[in-house]
């Protein structure tokens, strides 16, 4: 069993989180959509997932596409 | 069959339109936003898209200001219900939709101070009446772009300039102009962009919206309903964010996937393709109409200045009679009366009677308006 490190963005509105994974798939970035961990909060919405390496490049294209997130988080997942 | 009742609804839409309707209930069919599995992920992508795509049309820089409603009206009442308190002032038109007036009468009954700009018969509306009915307690303008009733395009851009100057929120019910006349909420001022999806933007019937310029406070602008947005789940109370604020419930995904591939539909062809070529199709069909006698035909008679609905009146035959015999003789379907705009229809002079609307769209032909100039003249020639 392997650890692999993610990073998690959280977003207020669901459709900010499409808004963000449009951006990021035409910045190139592989990244994924996923139900928001229940640890990281208790909202019931969507969550954008993507290799923790990637974490500050994600950042930086985030705000360069203007698209407004809540937080960033670091998960470890056993897979 | 000639469609030309347009201007209440479109029809034909474009393929791709049921296409994207058909695509949605057959192979997406998730909740948009809510529970996170990829059918839902993929339902609220297909809103997103939606949302991008009339955010490119109208100029408007972030998708997330544009508020999905069921319906044009919906928006309407939105703004108004949501913005005006008692003890505030509002100017409007005389040319505006029930969708606006009735709104308007039942808040005026509420406290709410209201001034009707009067327009000229030809249903013109003149900027500088606007700007003198301000007064110290006017908070918003709300205008009509184009009539639905004759189809006169209005000064959007110089009453927003007006609405800025005097530091007033602009109002726009674009039912009528939305996909069918170039609009940019930037360069002609508008704050608050009121949209219907199944006219010129040929989306399927239920869809809507409501753009939210950068000026506009949402503190101040109330939601008309509140309830599961899928975000804050953890809340009882509404969020403060966009979209969210605004949209409680679930989406109109099938509606919305429709809107999607008609707004799509219309980036592709071009604004201004659709504009000349229902502009050519409007100039003709005032030409024929008023070249037979006893015809009279209301609004600017000047195609550059109105959209593609055309209302005019048979001397001496009712305007339900007139819809009656072409549908029946002819098979062209159009919309007699007052097309829920009796203010309008006092202002050009047709209250109570009401008129014929022919309204086109980007799918009607010249051979299609020379066969309806036919028919009018068939009729008003009493001829079978």
């Amino acid at each position: 069993m392997a650890e692999t490190e993610y990073a998690v963005v959280l977003f207020y509105s669901t459709q900010g989180a499409i808004k963000a994974e449009r951006a990021l798939l035409r910045a190139g970035f592989a990244v994924k959509l996923i139900p928001t961990p229940r640890q990281l909060s208790s909202d019931c919405g969507t969550a954008l997932r993507c290799a923790w390496a990637d974490a500050e490049a994600v950042q930086a294209a985030l705000e360069g596409a203007k698209v407004e997130y809540a937080s960033i988080h670091k998960v470890t997942v056993n897979e | 069959m000639i469609y030309f009742d347009n201007a209440a609804t479109t029809w034909p839409k474009p393929p791709g339109v049921a296409e994207a309707v058909l695509n949605f209930v057959q192979h997406i069919g998730g909740s948009p936003g809510r529970s996170g599995h990829r059918l839902a992920v993929e339902a609220n992508r297909v809103v997103y898209d939606t949302r991008e795509a009339l955010a490119t049309l109208f100029g408007v820089a972030d998708p997330l200001r544009i508020v999905f409603t069921a319906n044009v009206t919906e928006a309407l009442n939105l703004v108004l219900f949501g913005y005006l308190r008692p003890g505030d002032h509002v100017v409007t038109t005389s040319m505006e939709h029930n969708s606006v007036m009735r709104p308007l009468r039942y808040l005026q009954s509420l406290g709410v101070e209201l001034t009707v700009v009067p327009c000229s018969s030809e249903g013109v509306l003149d900027a500088a009446d606007v700007e003198k009915a301000i007064r110290p307690n006017t908070v918003l303008l709300a205008v009509n772009h184009a009539s639905n009733a004759v189809g006169t395009i209005q000064p959007v851009a110089d009453i927003g300039m007006i609405a800025r100057q005097h530091g007033l929120l602009l109002l726009v019910d674009a039912a009528q102009t939305a996909g069918a006349y170039p609009i940019d909420m930037d360069q002609m001022h508008i704050d608050l962009l009121a949209f219907t999806g199944h006219k010129a933007l040929f989306g399927p019937q239920g869809t809507g919206g409501l753009c939210l310029g950068e000026r506009v406070e949402l503190d101040r602008l109330r939601p008309l309903t509140r309830g599961g947005t899928g975000s804050q789940s953890e809340l009882e109370e509404q969020p403060d964010f966009l979209p969210d604020k605004y949209e409680s419930g679930t989406a109109n995904g099938v509606g919305i996937a429709g809107l999607g591939a008609g707004v799509r539909f219309v980036l592709e062809q071009g604004i201004e393709n659709i504009r000349q070529h229902e502009q050519m199709l409007t100039e003709r069909l005032l030409a024929g109409l008023q070249d037979i006698p006893g015809v009279c035909v209301y609004g600017t008679r000047d195609a550059r200045r109105q959209t593609a609905c055309v209302s005019f009146n048979i001397k001496g035959i009712e305007p339900s009679d007139v819809a009656l015999r072409l549908d029946e003789e002819y098979a062209i379907l159009c919309r007699p009366g007052l097309h829920c705009a009796p203010a309008a229809h006092r202002t050009i002079g047709t209250y109570p009677r009401g008129t014929v609307r022919f309204g086109l769209s980007y799918f009607n032909s010249v051979e299609e308006v020379d066969a309806a100039i036919r028919a009018v003249r068939n009729i008003a020639m009493k001829k079978h």
